[in-house]
């Protein structure tokens, strides 16, 4: 059961920081996982009042402030076609609108929860957050970093042209995913992203160079591309066995959803 | 601690404990209609409607109410009477147990989505869990209501 001593509305960031710094304190997002757990807080630290619910679109990059929830950025028109409706995609399995409209960006990104298919799609993105202490910072080193008091600001996604493809495996509708896929084109940077592997998503790394130059591949190019990348994939990447699925189906999951991915998005239909 | 907010129309001011949900607080405040089902955030039972927006109040601590404009469907009994017709007409109503929140995220739904396709009813939906049925009854009794409403609306332009 969630216990809270104290409850404070902070009217600025430096407020929350400094009430963060005690360990028992707690910062709230939409608290749709925090409630979930057993925890006494001694202060829970309310974001809401200082307008971070808003995505702001500049001329060079989204700024996607901490509070803004789930579906408010699922119903964002402007990041919905940035991303080719892969970020409506990724949100719109999660549990129900009820539910969207609870969960933060801000939550989801900075609990770097295994699950997480928000994670799993800014990670296939140029993204980077926006902490009060260490400034910005890359998401993908974001994920590797110890968790620390320090608070998320906002997350912002560069405007670096892109083509994103979002594709995920669940036993059932609203559930938690049993594997998580995203594939990108950052400019003609080639991305693969797998989450939910139970683990936190990672970026897969092409040590081999099979995607490079995918745009300038032909079909039949790019369809042995996605094959020879996708068993890579299936290789390298760790996954582990929950009560969703074993290591060994996450094993041929990650194959499976890295080829549809990249074949989806170099044009290739079956 | 105190917390001011607009319940079903009304202005209220109120002492909350800071981990009260907000689930608790309504039903302590004679809101019997919010339901308690799976307190994982998962069933939507407990759907009241926040500025106009379907949130769980399972998972909401009541002090983010402060200011907010808070609609349970004690405050739309004259509209979920009138969805409700539909509901039993379709024979879709059985333990009826999640019926309250579902008509709240119905309430939601009309207003967030013009004239809706049934795929995006349940996409919309797809958080109201109903352990009785498979949704048959529920989605044929929101598709014939929509189109109610819609015939009523452009009536009275017409008049």
């Amino acid at each position: 059961m969630l216990k809270i001593k104290s409850y404070v509305k902070v009217n600025s960031i430096a407020e929350a920081y400094e009430l963060n710094q005690k360990k028992s304190a707690c910062v709230l997002g939409g608290m749709i996982w925090l409630k979930m757990g057993n925890r006494n807080v001694s202060t829970a630290i309310d974001l809401s009042g200082l307008g971070l619910d808003t995505v702001q679109e500049l001329e060079d990059e989204y700024v996607i402030g901490c509070m803004t929830t789930l579906h408010d950025l699922e119903i964002n028109k402007s990041l919905d076609a940035f991303t080719q409706g892969a970020l409506r995609e990724s949100l719109r399995h999660i549990v129900g609108v009820q539910f969207r409209n609870c969960a933060t960006v801000g939550g989801s990104i900075f609990g770097r929860y295994g699950f997480s298919d928000v994670l799993t799609l800014f990670l296939a993105m140029d993204t980077w957050v926006d902490l009060y202490q260490a400034g910005r910072v890359p998401l993908a080193e974001f994920v590797k970093m110890k968790k620390d008091r320090d608070i998320l600001q906002a997350v912002i996604v560069k405007k670096t042209p892109l083509k994103t493809i979002y594709l995920s495996q669940r036993n059932t509708e609203t559930d938690f995913p049993v594997l998580t896929c995203a594939v990108s084109l950052i400019g003609e940077q080639p991305r693969t992203v797998i989450g939910a592997r139970p683990g936190c998503a990672m970026v897969v790394e092409d040590k081999e160079d099979f995607l490079y130059g995918f745009t300038e591949m032909s079909k039949k190019e790019k369809t042995e591309a996605a094959r020879r990348f996708s068993e890579y994939a299936a290789e390298n990447v760790p996954v582990g066995s929950n009560m969703r699925g074993s290591g060994e189906y996450r094993r041929l999951l990650t194959e499976v959803l890295t080829r549809r991915a990249w074949e989806t998005l170099g044009g290739i239909e079956k | 601690m105190n917390l001011s907010f607009w319940l079903n129309g009304v202005y209220r001011h109120e002492e909350v404990e800071p981990d009260t949900m907000l689930l608790d607080f309504l039903r302590e405040k004679g809101c019997y209609s919010v339901k308690c089902g799976c307190e994982t955030s998962n069933c939507g039972l407990c759907t009241v409607l926040m500025d106009g927006k379907p949130v769980l109040s399972c998972s909401m601590l009541a002090l983010r109410a402060e200011g907010k404009k808070i609609v349970t469907m004690e405050g739309m009994q004259k509209e979920a009477e009138e969805f409700g017709a539909f509901l039993a007409d379709e024979g879709a109503e059985q333990c009826g147990f999640c019926n309250p929140g579902f008509i709240m995220n119905i309430f939601a739904m009309e207003n967030e989505l013009e004239d809706p396709t049934e795929e995006e009813i349940k996409e919309y939906l797809a958080g109201n869990l109903c352990r009785c049925s498979g949704f048959v009854g529920q989605t044929r009794s929101i598709l014939k209501y929509l189109e109610y409403k819609k015939t009523k609306k452009r009536e009275e332009a017409e008049e």
